[in-house]
């Protein structure tokens, strides 16, 4: 007679034969071999991936009691909030959990930019990271109305009507992305149906993808080091552990829970984020004939939303809107672009030459500034500002070539030092 | 001399989000004129009572609230629905567990006052503050600042809502309130208030509107006689009723806080034993 384990074995190599379980965790998990220098930044990929699970589990719920109709949606959320038992949780999670996502989006990001995982073989991978995080702003964009309420509908018209600068056909295709000649229920339903199927679809998508790429080639590292190129006689990289269990349980758990604790105390102390996570102007219902005293995108757009408010003159016969839209674009565009305007022999920044540290401290910077100024009215001196800061943000892109070839850089060690 | 430079980096960025952080919360919102502090107290029942009898006796005609039940009210203000039935709801159409919405008609609210007075639900969250609490400093702040003003269709206008459409519906309370000019000590270069030498009595100045809004004092005065109630007592009705749209704005606030604190005490216990169950990973490779 066989025994329990004899049993489960046959049946495991039973679905082996016929779908590669095994050879997957193994590939993915147990014998992923991830370097074993990595640091406080390289927790943020895990919890995008735990935030957007998160997303993903409150908006089925979120979905069940939403009404997408113009004159139903507002109080469809307030329903949600008050007679839906834990609708209150589920709405806070799914409002919190929107900006928790771009937080450590942004930090993933960074943590690219200071480490060169962009640069060759990961080229990849950074590209599909951008498209990733375009889908996430038109997701957070397009989920944004849903609530209905005055910030929501007068965001989403002021974001649609830019389609209207673009020359020629502007108004046309204004009104044909609306369905209408204003933001309405028309709107409000396409809205629904491209932030609860088409976007989310489309994100699980290129995460998978995202994944694949990175374990095809192998995670960079904070001294950008090639683990692959020191391996034993079995072909295990030296410098690497297995990413389950020595990362999943050994460095990602507990950052997950410290993660979750954050979280947790603002979701259940502080919803509105002081109306930086929810706006206050969006306690009432949408009103076509009453503009906000100000409209400002939620706090993670507005780095770009302060560039687009920066062109503020007219250039070759075209208008400063459609500049500022050009702009906009081009800012979101050009980070495509990055693993081929990086022209360092060395991958991390600490390797890298003065250059490349300047320049990177003075984008955050203004990142930042750039992202301030997009709360608030715009005033003669805040706009020099915002024009200064959309220049740095271009520099140090543009300069890249330039400031990464004629830099010094230090010698990378051959192996990562202990 | 590496790890000097790359503190300096870190440092450079810490700086940078210190600069942002600062710069965020200078960040002011509103009217000109200074709120006054309300910190609301949902856990004082007796007020929140109060404020909802307030409520459906002089603003509910005009502004319902609509996304908010009877029951739910009742349950949460610790009344007894047969209570609530009896005195609150008193209409036997109108079930404990309906929505607490108002018969006004449009048509004639449009004709009264130009617009359909709002719903309230939320308005304490539209105009909160942007403190941990939200605040309603605005609202108090408003419902104690109606004044008499001929100019106006309705006979009153508000010092933190200019030009408000609406008529002071609680002045056989609080009684007439006027904008007057008042003398003020005379404040020297330095700030201090200016005496006369001799008689040691302040050199006054008469100041109006701005000036003494600038100098913290409120540009009104109650008119004697008028108002059933003392300025003290109108307060607190004042107090409760905002206190009640504090609470009616979000219902779950108090049960959200308190919940909180769990999930934030199991979260810290959780990442002991997550942390210890690392470590012992930790141990192998390094």
């Amino acid at each position: 007679m066989a025994t329990v384990q004899e049993s489960l074995q046959n049946v495991m190599n039973w679905v082996d034969e016929r779908l590669p379980v095994t050879k997957t965790y193994e590939k993915h998990m147990s014998k992923y071999y991830a370097p074993k220098n990595f640091n406080f930044w390289y927790i943020f990929g895990v919890l995008s991936v735990v935030v957007l699970v998160l997303q993903l589990v409150t908006g089925i719920w979120l979905t069940m009691n939403y009404i997408p109709a113009g004159d139903r949606a507002f109080a469809s959320v307030e329903f949600i909030m008050r007679d839906v038992e834990f609708g209150w949780m589920l709405r806070y999670m799914h409002s919190t959990g929107a900006s928790a996502f771009f937080v450590v989006v942004y930090m993933h990001m960074f943590r690219g930019l200071m480490y060169g995982s962009y640069k060759k073989p990961r080229e990849l991978i950074w590209i599909l990271g951008m498209l990733i995080y375009v889908a996430l702003m038109a997701e957070g964009f397009f989920g944004y109305l849903l609530p209905w309420g005055n910030m929501s509908y007068w965001g989403a018209q002021v974001i649609v009507s830019l389609v209207g600068a673009i020359p020629f056909w502007g108004e046309e295709l204004a009104v044909w992305v609306r369905g209408d000649f204003n933001m309405s229920e028309v709107a409000l339903n396409r809205f629904f149906a491209l932030h609860v199927v088409l976007v989310p679809l489309a994100l699980i998508v290129l995460v998978f993808l995202h994944i694949l790429a990175l374990h095809e080639v192998g995670s960079n590292n904070p001294d950008g080091i090639d683990v692959k190129a020191n391996v034993d006689e079995e072909g295990k990289p030296l410098d690497s552990v297995p990413f389950h269990p020595y990362y999943t349980i050994g460095h990602d758990l507990p950052a997950i829970v410290i993660f979750l604790f954050v979280f947790c105390a603002v979701m259940f102390f502080y919803p509105d984020g002081g109306g930086y996570l929810i706006e206050h102007p969006n306690y009432e219902p949408a009103d076509p004939l009453k503009t906000p005293e100000l409209i400002a995108p939620v706090w993670y757009y507005t780095p770009f939303y302060s560039m687009l408010r920066a062109c503020t003159f007219p250039l070759f016969g075209m208008t400063a809107k459609f500049w500022g839209l050009v702009v906009m674009a081009g800012a979101i565009a050009i980070p495509f672009v990055l693993p081929w305007l990086d022209r360092s022999p060395v991958k991390s920044i600490r390797y890298k030459g003065l250059g490349s540290k300047v320049f990177l401290t003075l984008f955050v910077i203004s990142f930042f500034i750039l992202g301030y100024l997009g709360t608030v009215h715009p005033t003669p001196m805040k706009t020099a500002l915002a024009q200064l800061c959309t220049g740095i943000y271009f520099a140090y892109f543009l300069l890249m070539p330039w400031y990464t070839s004629v830099e010094k850089t230090k010698p990378v060690p051959e192996r990562v030092p202990e | 001399m590496k790890m000097m430079e790359r503190r300096n980096f870190k440092t450079l960025l810490l700086s940078a989000v210190a600069i942002y952080c600062i710069s965020v919360q200078a960040l002011g919102a509103g009217s000109s004129y200074p709120l006054m502090r309300m910190d609301p107290n949902l856990d004082d029942k007796a007020s929140l009572q109060r404020g909802m009898q307030t409520f459906m006796n002089y603003c509910f005609g005009c502004h319902s609230l609509q996304y908010q039940r009877y029951n739910r009210t009742a349950r949460d203000l610790g009344i007894p629905e047969e209570l609530m039935l009896k005195h609150v709801i008193i209409d036997p159409d109108v079930r404990i567990g309906s929505l607490m919405e108002n018969n006004i008609s449009v048509d004639h609210a449009k004709q009264w006052f130009g617009a359909v007075p709002p719903d309230l639900t939320l308005v304490a969250r539209l105009r909160g503050g942007r403190d941990i609490n939200n605040r309603p400093d605005w609202l108090y702040t408003f419902l104690l600042t109606f004044y008499e003003d001929e100019a106006r269709p309705l006979g009153v206008n508000n010092l933190v809502f200019e030009n408000v459409g609406m008529p002071h519906p609680l002045v056989n309370l609080q009684g007439v309130q006027q904008r007057v000019c008042k003398d003020v000590p005379q404040l020297a270069a330095n700030g201090g208030e200016i005496r006369d030498p001799l008689t040691n009595e302040y050199v006054t100045e008469n100041l109006c509107g701005e000036d003494l809004i600038g100098r913290g004092i409120s540009p009104l005065q109650h008119v004697e006689g008028t108002g059933e109630l003392t300025p003290d007592e109108y307060e607190q009705v004042i107090y409760d009723l905002t206190n009640f749209l504090y609470y009616v704005a979000e219902p779950i606030r108090a049960d959200r806080e308190r919940i909180g604190v769990y999930v934030l005490i199991f979260l810290a216990i959780l990442y002991v034993f997550t942390w210890l169950l690392a470590r012992e990973y930790h141990k192998e490779y390094h």
